[in-house]
């Protein structure tokens, strides 16, 4: 009995740490497929969002949907989520990530990011006014809902010791904080721009009364070992071409972003070069 | 300990089998936080759902229609709802039905927070359940046994505490135990709402540290562990209330 226990588990332990095979060239595989599939965001305004329809919409749909042209394929999206993407694209259910994708250290290890990065953002709490948050260690203490898998969770955790209430979603985390469930929701500060700036009657009374920190650049994902190939390096030319050709500019027009002064200078630098 | 630790901190760095939890502090404190939360979360729903079963299965054999409709109802409602659609009706809806109170900080706080929604809502799913299987116990004590004590002058409760209630738990306590570690698996859809129960604690490890499937390795065997300890405590507990010659 104690031996097949014993044989049991090791080889559930063995299939559970092996790493699956992986597969050739990625874009010819997508050209046999005969369609690109991207992970994307669908709570996260203006980026990825389902529009009334059920439809999923948003820039960076529309940079998706420049991929699949460019590669003559259909377009195949699948929402995904912080936890959830790297492992997706690793297991090959998804070819590439844009999905507001923080570019971190850790994070390269396990999957390649393109460059030049499409994108930054950083770091806000959004908060009732009558919260009356000044400062970031005002959180100390405090219940502080937030979205798993982001990558400052960690750090504003350490650095300001909030009470973090750590949701599957966007929505969800939202939602509770509406609520009253907790005093500040922790992300991004380019979602409460547009959050707050969207004229919607139940956010007037909400402000993101922190100064933005930790800068972060967003990459597109793709799997490691394509940084080199063929199809890292396609990724690579459509990001220096969105950038020179003001595409990202136009797009976050269109979309109603405030315009950030990173993309600005990537635009400046590359129209240079 | 220390040989231990770094055992693991090689593993990470020579073979990728990143069980962050032993030897990165945060992560380790993070993981026994959510296994202490996990624990106390299941031991008051345990003790919560038997009382609730209990109290539940005594009013069905109330005189009142009332009474026994209202049971019905309750059993009704809270057995044939998912309790994750529970949990978030209770967190996201009620909640923010209630009055609020005033925290130390000053600001206004829900009367009930998360890991209090957890307890409610898991206690009356499976003290729902709980009614059910005490009422499958109580009903297999002969209408004899009823009678003799009612003959010996027992009250209605009286009869009920001494005499049904001593058989009918034994014969309903391999349900019961069914129900209970189905309630400590049913512990971790607090995870929805942000408790910092097991399941949370590995989702936070692994969507930074990406080590999902060590963590979920380490989760399984935790979970087994613990249902291990439940079953035993409930395996001495039968042999314990075990009556010789009653029952074979």
């Amino acid at each position: 009995m104690k031996f097949t226990m014993r044989v049991v588990l090791g080889a559930l332990l063995g299939a559970a740490f092996a790493v699956g095979a992986q597969a050739q060239d990625t874009i010819s595989k997508i050209k046999q497929k005969g369609a690109i599939v991207v992970g994307v965001k669908n709570d996260y305004k203006p980026w990825g969002f389902l529009d009334p329809s059920g439809k999923i919409v948003g820039m960076e749909i529309e940079l998706a949907e420049d991929v699949a042209k460019k590669l003559g394929v259909a377009l195949e999206m699948i929402p995904v989520t912080a936890a959830n993407r790297m492992e997706f694209l690793n297991q090959g259910r998804i070819d590439l990530v844009i999905a507001t994708m923080g570019d971190t250290a850790e994070r390269r290890k396990v999957v390649g990011m393109v460059e030049p990065n499409y994108y930054a953002g950083a770091t806000n709490v959004l908060a009732p006014k009558s919260a009356n948050l000044k400062k970031w260690e005002d959180l100390k203490g405090r219940k502080v809902c937030a979205v798993q898998g982001a990558y400052y969770n960690r750090r504003v955790g350490q650095l300001y010791q909030p009470d973090l209430v750590v949701f599957p979603a966007v929505p969800d985390a939202m939602n509770a904080l509406l609520g009253g469930n907790c005093i500040a929701f922790l992300f991004d500060d380019t979602l409460f721009g547009s959050t707050l700036a969207s004229g919607d009657a139940k956010w007037a009374n909400y402000e993101m009364p922190l100064v933005s920190e930790d800068p972060q650049l967003w990459a597109m994902g793709i799997r490691l070992q394509d940084m080199d190939g063929p199809f890292g390096k396609l990724m690579k030319d459509m990001s220096v071409d969105w950038h020179k050709s003001g595409r990202l500019l136009a797009l976050e027009k269109k979309w109603g972003i405030k315009t950030s002064p990173y993309l600005e200078e990537q635009n400046k630098k590359h129209k240079g070069s | 300990m220390d040989g231990f630790v770094d055992f693991f901190r090689w593993l990470a760095d020579a073979h990728k089998i990143d069980v962050s939890i032993v030897y990165d502090p945060l992560d380790r404190r993070r993981f026994l936080i959510g296994l202490a939360t996990t624990v106390q979360l299941s031991v008051i729903c345990i003790v919560l759902s038997i009382v609730i079963g209990l109290a539940g299965a005594w009013l069905q054999g109330s005189r009142s229609r009332a009474v026994r409709a209202t049971i019905q109802g309750f059993v009704q409602f809270f057995r044939n709802t998912p309790p994750l659609v529970q949990l978030a009706f209770f967190y996201f809806a009620v909640s923010a039905a209630l009055p609020t109170v005033t925290d130390r900080f000053g600001a206004q706080v829900p009367l009930v927070d998360n890991f209090g929604w957890a307890i409610i809502s898991f206690s009356l799913f499976a003290g729902a359940f709980n009614v059910e299987i005490f009422r499958s116990g109580i009903e297999a004590v002969p209408r004899t046994t009823v009678e003799a004590a009612e003959a010996l002058g027992y009250s209605g409760l009286q009869a009920y505490i001494h005499v049904i209630l001593p058989l009918a738990f034994r014969v309903c306590l391999p349900a019961l135990g069914n129900n209970l570690v189905n309630l400590l698996k049913t512990t971790t859809l607090a995870y929805a709402i942000g408790v910092p129960e097991l399941l949370y604690a590995a989702s936070q490890v692994w969507s930074e540290v990406l080590n999902v499937r060590e963590m979920m390795v380490v989760l399984l065997i935790t979970y087994v562990a613990l249902v291990a300890v439940l079953v035993d405590i409930l395996r001495r507990w039968e042999k314990m209330l075990h009556i010789p010659g009653y029952n074979r």
